[in-house]
């Protein structure tokens, strides 16, 4: 990895704890001739706009990721339903035909709160985290998280009553995340009760799912409604510790989103769909510190912006193994 | 910072983009320009949401200390289940015992329950545990511990919660091993209404034990090992009633003894007894509405 590069993955790791990112201070000489030469291109515009207007958009990630959400989470209710035994328990702890398997967030709450750890805590606790270590940390959130379903249709109809200029996305300091990390940490140690457990919506739908609905699904119906009327996707951008703690794991993953400044239009529509936009600034023209960038670790590898993206900048990458193949 | 994170500001028009940059050129020259007051109201603005979420979503976070505060409002949790704080500290609220439950008598808790939301729990009355499954399996499912064979050191056991010996199971008392791996009791039946008790009273009982819409089920080793079936299909027909000690599962935790009333009068009555682990069959099978014997959580054995 060159020292930009470097540079910018220390900096990404910031801007997961909620820094703002920052114009960068230095780019590679051969990102430098890139951003020149598309500066007030009257050609690249021409071809732009052009891309633009023929341009059709793909669900291809999307569906993937939506299929993928949907089979696990079934998989949890006919564990339990048909009894078939593949996946039982929810998703704050499970076991896998035989395999603990054992949310980190959930595990991080017991073990700080317990202040006591057993071996099959440990054994799924492990297994989870050379798992997610393996497929990028917040992978989670975008591809298991039942939450994170129901957040993007809410998403959706916030950003259409945004159209019908009805309501406004309240932006919140990203920073409150990290401090809402520490406050649960904080208070699991303080209390011996693992207090974000009682508020999760994951924990929560994941159990109604399984077990049946029950009053605790209001707590998840009133983040929605913030989310619709007032600021959007709040809970996963401003609060949900998982997300954090994931995101911590992604940091060293192999699996993650790559950008090629090289055919970039910088229209920014990857930025309009993502949830966390932070983490595509190399997009913004002039931004990219190298021709290759790989996307920081608070994304979700959602693939909503290789969906949206009309000149292929944006791709899935496998570190190491894209190289191979 | 102060630079606000729209997405619509770098997806300019194209005669824009390259004016923008322009435009940061000579700004960056200039030094940094000053805040407009719009900027200003609109941070002061953005810190106040900041503020309202973060009050939002601890004054929800609080509604997760009631089980705390409803301490005294104690619920029967499954076997094997450590003391009450220690139960909450360390439950991960997975519901994996409530899958392997064959008779289905573990229970989520919901919000307003207010004894942790999705921790496992027994409402003996409408469902006890009749270790049906022949061993203590929710124990064996828990993944944190949090039910446990063997309590680590650093955990006191209360005086009275330990078994003298470990309870035997009458279903599997031909055994080669007869044993639950139960170290200490979940409660402790009483004979909360002596007046309302059918044997004490000197009466019998015929008919479906709870009545034909009960839902409740149980094990009857006469009819089926492996196969709970529904107590309403089980009628009794007793001289004298005595469905608590015949049902109850546990060897020696229970008997119709004779006992003299405050009058002098002999009267029949089910005295518990040391091995008692609490599992509650007796509250659920009870005949009487509401039942005469009741399993006390996490009550300790007192000679």
């Amino acid at each position: 990895m060159s020292a930009v590069l470097k540079r910018r993955f220390r900096e990404q790791i910031m801007v997961m704890f909620g820094r703002e990112p920052k114009k960068p201070v230095v780019i590679a000489p051969e990102a430098q001739k890139i951003h020149l030469y598309k500066r007030g291109n009257r050609d690249l515009i021409a071809e732009k706009l052009h891309a633009r207007a023929h341009a059709e958009h793909k669900n291809t990630w999307r569906n993937r990721r939506w299929a993928t959400l949907l089979i696990v989470n079934l998989l949890f209710t006919l564990s339990f339903f048909l009894d078939i035994q593949i996946l039982e328990g929810a998703l704050t702890a499970s076991r896998f035909i035989g395999f603990h398997l054992i949310d980190l967030n959930s595990a991080l709450q017991v073990m700080l709160a317990h202040k006591h750890i057993i071996n099959n805590l440990l054994i799924g606790t492990g297994t989870v985290l050379v798992l997610w270590i393996l497929l990028g940390g917040r992978t989670f959130c975008s591809w298991v998280c039942p939450y994170h379903l129901l957040a993007e249709w809410a998403e959706r109809l916030h950003v259409y009553l945004v159209k019908k200029k009805l309501v406004t996305d309240q932006t919140i300091d990203r920073r409150l995340r990290s401090v809402f990390w520490l406050i649960f940490a904080v208070l699991a140690v303080a209390t011996g009760y693992t207090v974000f457990e009682a508020i999760s919506p994951t924990g929560i739908l994941s159990r109604a799912l399984i077990y049946g609905p029950g009053v605790a699904l209001l707590w998840v119906l009133a983040l929605l409604v913030f989310e619709v009327f007032f600021s959007k996707r709040a809970w996963c951008r401003y609060a949900c510790p998982i997300g954090l703690t994931y995101g911590v794991v992604g940091i060293i993953s192999p699996l993650r989103i790559k950008y090629t400044l090289d055919g970039c239009f910088h229209e920014g529509d990857c930025r309009k769909v993502c949830l966390v936009p932070h983490v595509l600034d190399t997009v913004i023209k002039g931004r990219a510190v190298d021709t290759i960038v790989p996307i920081g670790p608070d994304c979700t590898r959602c693939g909503l912006c290789v969906d949206t993206c009309p000149t292929g900048s944006l791709k899935f990458e496998v570190k190491g193994l894209s190289k191979l193949l | 910072m102060s630079d606000k994170d729209q997405p619509p500001g770098d997806s300019g028009t194209p005669e824009a983009s390259p004016k923008m940059v322009g435009a940061g050129g000579t700004a960056a020259a200039g030094g940094k320009p000053p805040v407009s007051k719009e900027r200003r109201l609109q941070a002061r603005r953005r810190v106040l949401r900041t503020i309202l979420l973060t009050g939002g979503v601890m004054g929800a976070a609080l509604s997760g200390f009631l089980p705390l505060a409803y301490a005294q409002k104690q619920r029967l949790r499954p076997p094997g289940a450590l003391d009450e704080k220690d139960f909450l500290a360390s439950c991960i609220k997975c519901g994996q015992c409530v899958q392997v439950c064959p008779v289905a008598a573990i229970k989520l808790a919901d919000l307003v329950d207010g004894f942790g939301v999705g921790t496992p729990y027994i409402d003996a009355r409408s469902q006890a545990c009749d270790f049906s499954c022949d061993a203590v399996q929710c124990i064996l499912a828990c993944p944190t511990g949090s039910l446990t064979y063997h309590k680590p050191e650093f955990l006191p056991v209360r005086a009275g919660a330990a078994l003298a010996a470990k309870p035997i199971l009458l279903a599997k008392e031909k055994d080669a091993e007869p044993t639950l791996n139960m170290a200490e009791r979940i409660g402790v039946a009483r004979l909360t209404r002596p007046d309302a008790c059918l044997a004490i009273q000197g009466k019998g009982f015929k008919g479906q034990a709870r009545g034909a819409g009960f839902k409740g089920r149980m094990r009857y080793m006469s009819v089926d090992r492996w196969k709970p079936i529904k107590i309403s299909a089980h009628p009794y027909d007793v001289a004298e009633c005595d469905l608590c000690v015949r049902e109850c599962p546990v060897k020696g935790a229970i008997t119709i003894e004779t006992v003299f009333a405050p009058d002098g009068s002999k009267r029949k009555s089910p005295v518990v007894h040391e091995p008692c682990v609490g599992c509650g069959v007796c509250e659920m099978i009870c005949p009487v509405e509401p039942a005469a014997i009741e399993v006390v959580p996490r009550e300790v054995w007192k000679t």
